[in-house]
C-alpha cells in the first residue's frame, strides 16, 4: 500500500513479471566536453557504451577503480545528468518517455550518496529531510512527519532522540541511516546505493550493510551496489558488474567473477586487494601505474597497455562483450572464441 | 600571456559597451530637457527645435547612442552646455588633477598599509595586531569627506599649518611639484589614504597569517633559512595580491574623490563633476563619468593582467 | 586470499543502534538549529553586543525623537548661532542658524538612518532574487544576467551613486534609488556566488530526486542556506551605506533643508569651522559611531555564522 495519495501509480506493482528486468540499460554514452590548454576541444569519455540489466529483487554490485565511470553512470541512471544516447527501460517501458516521464520514475528508484554530510541538508532537521519526499509528492504534512519518524526508527534512530536533530549533530554511520530513510520515504522498489558506506568505519559499515539487507528484505528492494571496496561488494551482491575506463569488463555472479575471475582486470583488481594472509601476500603488483586517460583512450581494449595477456590483436580489435558461461559475460579477446588472441579458447568449447 | 591578454580584452569589450550605454542613459534618466537648464524660459517652440537639432536630441534613442557612439570613439566628448568648450579637454585637465592626488593618497595607503598589515600579521593577536585591526575598521568606517573637515579643522583652522583648500597659492588649476604646491597636496592625499590602508593592512595581514601558517614555511625554516629569507618568501607570495588590490584602490579613489575634493576644493574630476550636476550641464557629467569609468576598466584589466603575470599559482589559460 | 566478511562477523547489531555508531549516550538535548547557535554565539561577543546596543539606541531616539528633543529643531534664533558644547541651554551647542544642536541631531538620526539603511535592504531583496535565479538556473540566464552585472561593477560605487543621483536630480527618493542600483549588483553578484555552490550539493540532487519542482527546491532547500551569508554581506554594506547616503546630503544630492540629516548638517556647518570648530564636526561624529558600529556588529555576526557545517 502505497502512503503518496494520487495512487494508482502503475509503476509501484510489478507489471512484466519476475523474469523482465526491473532496470534494462543499453547504449549509454556520456562525454563531457573539455578544454584543455591551447583551447582546442576535448571529451572525456566518462561513460562510453554500457549494457547491463538489473535483475528483480537482486543486488547487482558495480566495482571499478576510481574515474572508471561508477558514478557517472549512478547519475546517468538516476537522470541527474542527461545522457548523450542510451535507453532505460524500467519494468519493460521506457524511461523519461510520455507513459514514464522521470517523475514518476523517480518514486521508483531512489539514490543514497556517497557523502552523508553533503547529501543532508545542513539547515534543515533529520525528520525534515526525509519527510521532504512525501510532502512535495502531495502528503500531508503530519502524515509525512508520522512517516519520516517510522523510518527513522525502522533504519536504527530513535525517534524521540533524532528527529529534531541538525546533520552536523550526528555521526556518519547514523547520518547515513538518516540517508537510507529518506531514499525509503518515497517507497521505491529500486534504491540505487553510491558508494554509500565507503566513507564509514568498518564497524559501522558492517551494521549498516546488515541492515541494507534486513531493508531489502522487508521492503522487497533491488539495489544497485556501486563500491571501490570488493570484499563488502562480495558480501552484499549477488552479480558483479566490474567497470574500466566507462566500458562493462566482465559481468556475471559474484561467485564466478570474484572468485573465477575471467577478465584479467578483474584479476588484477583481485590481486591488489590487502590480503590478511601472510602466506598469500601479493608479490608482484598486477595493476601497476594509473588508469590511462579517460580522454583519450588505448586504441582496441582499453586495457591493453596495463594487461599481462596483452598481445598485437588487442591494439587493432575492441572486445565485444561475450557470454562465456551462464549469466557470465566478459570483453576479452583472450576469453573469446575466435578472437584471434593466442590464447582464446576453442571455437567448439564455447559452442 | 598573450592568449590570456587577449581573452581579457575579448571579456572587456562588452563590459565597456555597456559602460558607455549607462553613461549614455544617464542622461535620458534625468527629468526634464537636457536643454532646458541653458536655454531661457521664454524661448520659442522654434528656437527649441533649432537648438534639439544642433545637439541631435530630435532623434530616435538607438540613433543618438550610435551617433555618440560613434563621436566618442573619435575622441569627440562634445561640448559642455555651460561653458562651450569641449568636455574632454575640461575632463582631460581634472583627470591629471586627480590621477596626482589619488596616486599619492594611494601610495600613502600602500606604504602604511603594508606595514601595519605585516607587524600585525607576523604578531597576531599582540597590541600591534589588535591596533592593526582597529585602524582598519576606523578606515572603512570613518565618513572620509568628514575626516577631511576634522584635518582642516585641526591643522589649517586651529593651527594653521597648511593651506585647507585648493590646489596652489596662486589659485590655479594646475598643480606642479614644488614645495608651495605640496603643502596643498598633504591634507586632501592623508584623508583619501584612510580607506585604501584600512584595506590593504586587513588584507595583507589575512596574507602574512596564512603564509606564515602553511607548511612550506616550516620546511624553509627547517631546513636552516634564517627569518629575512624566510620573509622574503613571505613578501613574495603577498605582493601579487596586495598590489592588485592598490591598483583597484586607486580606481576607487579616483572614481570615490568628489566627496574629498569638495571639501578640500581640490580642482579635479570630483570638482568637475558637482559643477556639472548642479550647473545641470549633461554633456559633461556624461563625459566626465564615462571617462572615470572607462578608466576604471581598464585599470582592472592591467591589474588582472599583471597579478596573473606576477604569481604562477594563476591558470593563465 | 582476503579475509571474507562473513555474514556473522557482521551480525554485530540487529538493526537497532548499539556500541560501533558512537553514538553519545548524553541526555537529550534540544537542537537549537543553525540560527539559534548563532545567536547563541553573538550574544556571547562582547564587541558585536556593545556594537547593537548603540544602533539599538541610535534606533530607539530616531524613533522617538519627534517626542524627546528637549527644544524645537526647526526653530532658531540668529542671536544665539553657534553657540559651543557645554553651553546652559544648547547642551551640544547650536548651529549656524542658532538651532539646537542635541534636537537636530536626534530628530536627524531619523533620516540619516532611513536614507542609509532602506537602500541595503531593498537591494537585499532584489539583489538576492538576482542571484539566486542566476545561481540555481545558471546556463544562458546566468551569462545574460551576471555580465549585465559586471557592467556596473565597472563603475566604482561612490561615482555610480553621484552619477545617478546627478542625474536624477536631488532628493530623498532619488538618493535611496541611487544607492539601491549601487547595492543591487554587488549583492547579487555574492548570492550568485554562494547558490552556485549550494546548487552542486548532494542533497540539492536528493531534493530532484524527490520530485521536487524547481521553485520548491529553491524555496525550501536553496533559501534557507543563502539566505545567512547574503544577509551578513548584507549587514557589511549598511555602513558604506550610511555614509553615501549622508555624502549624497553633504553635496547637496539628497534631504534638503531645513529637515536635519547628518551630511547635509555637516555641509550647512562648514562655514562654521574657524568659529565653532567642534559643533561643526558634531554630525561627523554621529554618522562615524554608526557607521563604526554598523561594521563592528557586522564582522560579528560573521563570525558567529562560521559555525563548522
Amino acid at each position: 500500500m502505497s502512503v503518496i495519495p494520487d495512487a494508482p501509480d502503475p509503476f509501484a506493482r510489478d507489471r512484466g513479471g519476475p523474469a523482465q528486468p526491473l532496470l534494462s540499460v543499453s547504449g549509454l554514452y556520456k562525454h563531457f566536453p573539455v578544454r584543455k590548454a591551447g583551447g582546442k576541444k576535448q571529451v572525456v569519455r566518462a561513460v562510453d557504451g554500457v549494457d547491463f540489466d538489473v535483475l528483480k529483487g537482486e543486488t547487482l554490485g558495480i566495482v571499478g577503480e576510481s574515474g572508471c565511470g561508477k558514478s557517472t553512470t549512478a547519475k546517468l541512471l538516476m537522470g541527474l545528468i542527461e545522457r548523450d544516447s542510451g535507453s532505460l527501460l524500467y519494468d519493460g517501458q521506457a524511461v523519461g518517455e510520455r507513459v514514464m516521464p522521470w517523475r514518476s520514475y523517480r518514486r521508483q528508484v531512489q539514490m543514497v550518496f556517497q557523502d552523508s554530510y553533503a547529501s543532508l541538508n545542513p539547515r534543515m532537521t533529520v525528520e525534515q529531510s526525509i519527510a521532504f519526499g512525501p510532502k512535495v509528492n502531495g502528503v500531508p504534512g503530519r502524515e509525512a512527519v508520522e512517516r519520516a519518524r517510522a523510518l527513522l526508527a525502522r533504519v536504527g534512530l530513535e525517534p524521540k532522540r533524532f528527529a529534531g536533530r541538525y546533520p552536523h549533530e550526528i555521526s556518519g554511520g547514523q547520518r547515513q541511516r538518516v540517508n537510507i530513510a529518506r531514499s525509503l520515504a518515497l517507497e521505491p522498489r529500486l534504491v540505487l546505493l553510491d558508494e554509500a558506506v565507503s566513507a564509514l568505519d568498518k564497524s559501522v559499515e558492517a551494521q549498516v550493510l546488515n541492515l541494507l539487507l534486513d531493508l531489502k528484505a522487508e521492503f522487497g528492494l533491488t539495489y544497485i551496489f556501486i563500491s571501490h571496496d570488493l570484499n563488502v561488494v562480495r558480501f552484499i551482491s549477488d552479480r558483479v558488474m566490474v567497470m574500466y575506463l566507462g566500458r562493462v569488463s566482465e559481468i556475471g555472479p559474484s561467485d564466478t567473477v570474484l572468485d573465477a575471475p575471467a577478465h584479467p582486470y578483474t584479476e588484477a583488481l583481485l590481486a591488489s586487494m590487502p590480503s590478511l594472509d601472510p602466506d598469500n601476500r601479493t608479490e608482484v603488483a598486477l595493476l601497476a601505474g594509473d588508469p590511462p586517460n579517460p580522454i583519450d583512450p588505448p586504441s582496441g581494449c582499453r586495457f591493453h597497455p596495463r594487461c599481462s595477456l596483452a598481445e598485437p590483436v588487442c591494439s587493432e580489435k575492441e572486445p565485444p562483450l561475450d557470454t562465456i558461461g551462464p549469466l557470465h559475460r566478459v570483453s576479452c579477446l583472450a576469453r573469446q572464441p575466435g578472437s584471434g588472441h593466442s590464447s582464446a579458447p576453442a571455437r567448439a568449447l564455447a559452442a | 600571456m598573450l592568449i590570456y591578454i587577449l581573452k581579457r580584452l575579448v571579456y572587456v569589450t562588452p563590459v565597456a559597451f555597456g559602460v558607455s550605454l549607462v553613461c549614455f542613459l544617464l542622461v535620458h534618466l534625468a527629468p526634464g530637457d537636457a536643454l532646458s537648464a541653458v536655454l531661457p524660459a521664454d524661448a520659442t517652440q522654434e528656437t527649441i527645435n533649432e537648438m534639439k537639432a544642433a545637439y541631435g536630441f530630435d532623434k530616435p534613442l538607438p540613433v543618438q547612442y550610435l551617433i555618440w557612439l560613434w563621436h566618442v570613439l573619435h575622441g569627440d566628448l562634445g561640448t559642455s552646455i555651460a561653458t562651450g568648450r569641449p568636455v574632454l579637454g575640461e575632463v582631460s585637465r581634472a583627470v591629471v588633477n586627480s590621477l596626482i592626488l589619488a596616486s599619492v593618497a594611494t601610495l600613502l595607503g600602500f606604504t602604511f598599509g603594508t606595514l601595519f598589515g605585516f607587524v600585525a600579521g607576523y604578531h597576531r593577536n599582540s597590541v600591534a595586531d589588535r591596533a592593526a585591526s582597529a585602524l582598519s575598521v576606523f578606515g572603512v568606517s570613518v565618513p572620509h569627506y568628514w575626516l577631511g573637515m576634522v584635518l582642516v579643522i585641526v591643522f589649517s583652522a586651529t593651527l594653521g599649518w597648511l593651506p585647507p583648500t585648493g590646489a596652489g597659492p596662486d589659485g590655479s588649476g594646475n598643480w606642479r611639484p614644488d614645495f608651495d604646491h605640496l603643502r596643498y597636496l598633504i591634507l586632501p592625499a592623508v584623508t583619501m589614504s584612510v580607506i585604501p590602508t584600512g584595506i590593504i593592512a586587513r588584507t595583507v595581514r589575512a596574507l602574512v597569517a596564512d603564509i606564515l601558517s602553511q607548511d612550506f614555511v616550516e620546511a624553509l625554516r627547517a631546513k636552516g633559512m634564517d627569518e629575512f629569507g624566510v620573509f622574503k618568501h613571505v613578501v613574495r607570495n603577498a605582493a601579487p595580491t596586495a598590489l592588485a588590490i592598490m591598483g583597484l584602490q586607486l580606481g576607487y579613489l579616483l572614481g570615490g574623490s568628489i566627496l574629498v575634493e569638495t571639501v578640500f576644493a581640490w580642482p579635479g574630476t570630483g570638482f568637475l563633476l558637482n559643477a556639472a550636476i548642479f550647473q545641470r550641464d549633461l554633456p559633461l557629467l556624461q563625459g566626465s563619468i564615462l571617462v572615470l569609468a572607462m578608466f576604471f576598466v581598464v585599470l582592472n584589466l592591467l591589474v588582472d593582467v599583471m597579478q596573473t603575470a606576477l604569481d604562477p599559482r594563476i591558470e593563465r589559460a | 586470499m582476503t579475509a571474507p566478511i562473513t555474514a556473522a562477523s557482521m551480525a554485530l547489531d540487529g538493526g537497532v543502534l548499539s556500541t560501533g555508531d558512537a553514538a553519545p549516550e548524553a541526555a537529550f538535548v534540544p537542537s537549537r538549529g543553525f540560527w539559534g547557535h548563532v545567536g547563541h554565539r553573538l550574544v556571547r561577543d562582547p564587541v558585536a553586543m556593545g556594537a547593537g546596543a548603540v544602533i539599538l539606541l541610535v534606533v530607539l531616539i530616531a524613533i522617538l525623537s519627534p517626542w524627546i528633543t528637549p527644544m524645537d529643531p526647526y526653530k532658531g534664533s540668529m542671536l544665539r548661532r553657534l553657540k559651543h558644547v557645554g553651553d546652559a541651554t544648547y547642551w551640544l551647542g547650536s548651529d549656524e542658524l542658532g538651532r539646537d544642536m542635541i534636537s537636530r541631531l536626534m530628530l536627524g538620526s531619523r533620516l540619516s538612518l532611513f536614507i542609509g539603511v532602506t537602500p541595503v535592504l531593498i537591494a537585499f531583496v532584489i539583489g538576492s532574487a538576482i542571484g539566486i535565479l542566476a545561481g540555481y538556473v545558471g546556463g544562458w540566464t546566468n551569462t545574460i544576467l551576471m555580465r549585465t552585472i559586471d557592467v556596473f561593477f565597472a563603475f566604482p560605487s561612490v561615482l555610480l551613486a553621484i552619477a545617478l543621483s546627478g542625474a536624477l536630480g536631488a532628493g530623498i527618493f532619488n538618493s535611496i534609488v541611487s544607492l539601491t542600483c549601487v547595492f543591487v549588483p554587488q549583492i547579487a553578484r555574492v548570492a550568485e556566488s554562494v547558490t552556485t555552490g549550494i546548487r552542486k550539493r548532494d542533497y540539492i540532487d536528493a531534493a530532484k530526486l524527490s520530485g521536487a519542482s524547481p521553485l520548491t527546491i529553491m524555496r525550501v532547500q536553496v533559501l534557507g542556506n543563502v539566505v545567512g551569508p547574503i544577509f551578513v554581506y548584507a549587514t557589511s554594506l549598511i555602513s558604506v551605506s550610511m555614509i553615501l547616503a549622508s555624502g549624497l546630503s553633504f553635496l547637496g544630492l539628497g534631504v534638503r533643508p531645513p529637515e536635519p540629516e547628518w551630511g547635509l548638517m555637516l555641509n550647512t556647518l562648514r562655514t562654521a569651522i574657524y568659529a565653532n570648530p567642534v559643533v561643526a564636526a558634531l554630525p561627523g561624529v554621529c554618522i562615524f559611531v554608526v557607521s563604526i558600529a554598523f561594521n563592528m556588529f557586522s564582522d560579528g555576526l560573521r563570525a558567529a555564522m562560521e559555525i563548522r557545517q
